[in-house]
């Protein structure tokens, strides 16, 4: 899995019927200290994500697999939101390579 | 899922009997500004995308599970138009 920002949304009328009802967000993928890595990706969501949230994806076959027994196309789909990332220990020391702030919460909103 | 423009339509009369009657597309990678990303695609089409249509597109085995791409042999299908787009934060 990945992690990845959830930068915007995404509408198409016209889908391939597996596609009918699921919600499209638009992802940029990021590394561990959220710094932006790759190309932007159209995602299915089973969360409710919403933009600017730090969520985690999975890709590749199994990114079908959370709308089992559908059979939705997609190799892409965020199944997780974010809460907290603690990365490295270090939290105090002036001297850590980690950026000051290693620790965030997620931006939910409502 | 990747964002594609549909930049050209492929005619092969030799292939697989299983991709006989679908229509390939080849597919330039953009980003969600429009500008455009290194490489190609050919993909099927399952939606009916024109040329120079904003289209997603599904690669890998979950290109199968697409509607009308059963027991194909193919891992990059059009899924489907996009119609429009909103960027809320910056990337």
């Amino acid at each position: 899995m990945h992690l990845g920002r959830v930068i915007g949304r995404l509408w198409a009328s016209v889908k391939n019927p597996g596609l009918e009802s699921q919600r499209l967000l638009l992802v940029q993928p990021v590394m561990a200290d959220l710094s932006a890595s790759g190309q932007v990706l159209v995602c299915a969501d089973t969360t409710g994500a919403g933009a600017g949230e730090l969520i985690y994806w999975v890709r590749g076959r199994e990114a079908s697999f959370p709308f089992l027994p559908a059979e939705v196309p997609s190799d892409a789909t965020i199944v997780g939101i974010v809460d907290e990332l603690h990365l490295g220990e270090a939290s105090s020391d002036p001297d850590s390579p980690l950026p000051p702030d290693h620790v965030r919460r997620g931006q939910r909103k409502g | 899922m990747t964002l594609g423009r549909v930049v050209g339509v492929i005619v092969a009369t030799r292939k697989d009997p299983r991709l006989e009657g679908s229509t390939l597309l080849i597919v330039k990678p953009v980003a969600p500004d429009g500008k455009e990303e290194p490489g190609y695609q050919v993909a099927v089409d399952t939606v009916g995308a024109g040329n120079g249509e904003l289209v997603i597109t599904v690669t890998g085995s979950s290109a199968r599970m697409a509607a009308g791409c059963k027991e194909k042999p193919v891992d990059c299908v059009v899924v489907g138009i996009v119609d429009g787009m909103s960027v809320d934060a910056p990337r």
